[in-house]
């Protein structure tokens, strides 16, 4: 009786699965930076970004449409540029009247609109990858290995840790609230209580989870102190990159930079 | 007159695929108190969990004459007093009085009768002194009966407990004991603690991956020695 829908990886074998974290890890920062810095407009290289990004989902075996099913994540990232179409100055494309205002659209702003909706879209098919094809542990080592300060990476692996304890601990709650939410059969009752009272029981809920989250990280770091800890993470040296994925990171790292120079070359 | 319990044919597999209850049927008249033991993993907190419909298998269960199904699981929820293994599961209010009064208030009973209900849900557990303190702080021992106090306070048909003496000292554990011994419930409670099993309950049914694999007289199914070291359990 766990949660396990929070774990993003999936198991699998793929050439993509068997990649060095490291690997994986650098090559979507330097994906995503490189939709980034890709000037609006430059559409052909979008379609290539995608094209890329759709070859590594065939490759790694876990199933286009799963991916782009998550990608739907993106959408909220999307809306947030929404303003843009109104904001960038250009020739008018429509006018969107709003009470006393009318918002008028412009060609620039629309163009610059449905990159950033593109680039978003891409960039998080790109992270979406990396976490389904690596485990977490691995993506830790690959922080390490980009010289992420120790001390965050290991907050980020005691949060990963603790947060399925916190969210087995937050479904036995809302499992024991559950079990005492009976109706008693009289008639004239109404059951459920009222809306105030539900939430001043859920935010008791909360409290409670957060009372049992801060006493959990007293007693976590009492055992660490116990077994040596000083603030101080030391970890086992990371063993060297092989041939084989160095060229992988070479090769791909090219490609990327190519193809970033040719949309600043033509669009910039 | 109908059976307190009634389980007929009832199996259950996790969304993993893992069967958890293999055609489990149980019979429990009212007022009778019932053992439910076997080793981790048997499937007797799953067990637990089907008899208000918090979870649902193929097969029928009706509680007090009343079917577990969509339309009654309210009626259902106010009859089966739960009382989860971790005190701290259940009392998730600021205070012990909020907490027992989280059944009643969500019947929408009364104010007046909410106090009443209480009040004497607190004094079966000898807790009466303890409403406004809260319940983050207690011992145990002490959130243990408070746990309990919260199910009693709906009046239920039905005390169904898990793991009620686990982390308890000898004397909270004493207490609970004969605080179970004297509440006149249907009972139904997995437990490892073989020493109350012998001294609380007339009847125990024995679970096993799944499957219910004994159940009779507490007295004769302690005395049968190889039937408990199947089944990974000590004789008391």
């Amino acid at each position: 009786m766990h949660v396990h829908f929070l774990d993003p990886y999936r198991s699998g074998q793929s050439p993509i699965h068997r990649l060095d974290a490291r690997v994986k890890f650098v090559l979507t920062l330097a994906f995503i930076l490189t939709a980034a810095l890709t000037p609006p407009g430059a559409w052909p290289v979008y379609i290539l970004l995608f094209a890329l990004v759709l070859a590594v989902e065939i490759f790694s075996e876990i199933g286009v449409g799963f991916v782009l099913k998550r990608a739907m994540l993106a959408f909220f990232f999307i809306l947030a540029a929404l303003p843009v179409i109104f904001t960038i100055p250009g020739p008018a494309l429509f006018h969107l009247p709003l009470g006393a205002w009318t918002l008028t659209a412009s060609l620039p702003g629309v163009e610059r609109f449905l990159s950033i909706a593109m680039k978003s879209w891409v960039s998080i098919q790109a992270a979406i990858l990396l976490a389904t094809t690596t485990t977490f542990p691995e993506l830790m080592t690959a922080m390490r290995a980009v010289r992420i300060p120790r001390l965050l990476v290991a907050i980020f692996g005691l949060m990963w840790r603790y947060l399925f304890v916190l969210a087995d601990e937050a479904l036995r709650l809302m499992r024991a609230r559950q079990a005492r939410s009976g109706y008693a059969g009289q008639p004239g009752l109404k059951p459920g209580g009222s809306l105030a009272w539900r939430g001043r029981v859920a935010g008791g809920m909360v409290g409670n989870l957060f009372l049992r989250a801060f006493e959990r990280s007293d007693r976590i770091y009492m055992a660490m102190l116990a077994r040596g800890y000083d603030g101080e993470m030391r970890l086992e040296p990371l063993p060297d990159l092989s041939n084989r994925s160095w060229l992988v990171l070479l090769v791909s790292m090219g490609m990327l930079v190519v193809l970033l120079a040719f949309a600043l070359l033509f669009w910039a | 007159m109908h059976h307190s319990i009634e389980i007929d044919n009832l199996s259950f597999a996790y969304p993993d695929g893992h069967p958890a209850l293999r055609q489990v049927c149980l019979h429990i008249q009212p007022g009778e108190k019932v053992a439910l033991v076997g080793p981790n993993g048997a499937g007797k907190s799953t067990l637990i969990l089907h008899l208000n419909g918090i979870l649902t298998g193929k097969g029928d269960i009706c509680i007090a004459g009343l079917p577990v199904i969509k339309q009654n699981l309210g009626l259902v929820r106010a009859r089966v007093g739960m009382v989860f293994q971790n005190p701290d599961d259940q009392l998730f209010s600021p205070t012990v009085y909020e907490d027992v009064a989280f059944g009643p208030l969500y019947q929408g009973l009364p104010v007046a009768e909410v106090k009443s209900r209480v009040a004497e849900a607190l004094s079966v557990v000898n807790m009466l002194e303890y409403a406004q303190r809260v319940s983050h702080h207690l011992s145990m021992g002490e959130k243990k009966r408070i746990a309990i106090a919260t199910v009693l306070s709906m009046r239920p048909e039905v005390l169904v407990l898990d793991e009620p003496t686990a982390g308890l000292d000898p004397r909270a554990r004493r207490s609970l004991i004969n605080l179970l011994d004297e509440l006149p419930l249907t009972m139904l409670v997995s437990t490892h603690d073989m020493l109350m099993v012998r001294d609380l309950f007339p009847r125990t049914v024995i679970m096993d991956e799944g499957c219910i694999v004994a159940d009779g007289p507490t007295g004769k199914l302690l005395q049968d020695e190889a039937l408990l070291n199947t089944h990974g359990l000590e004789k008391p």
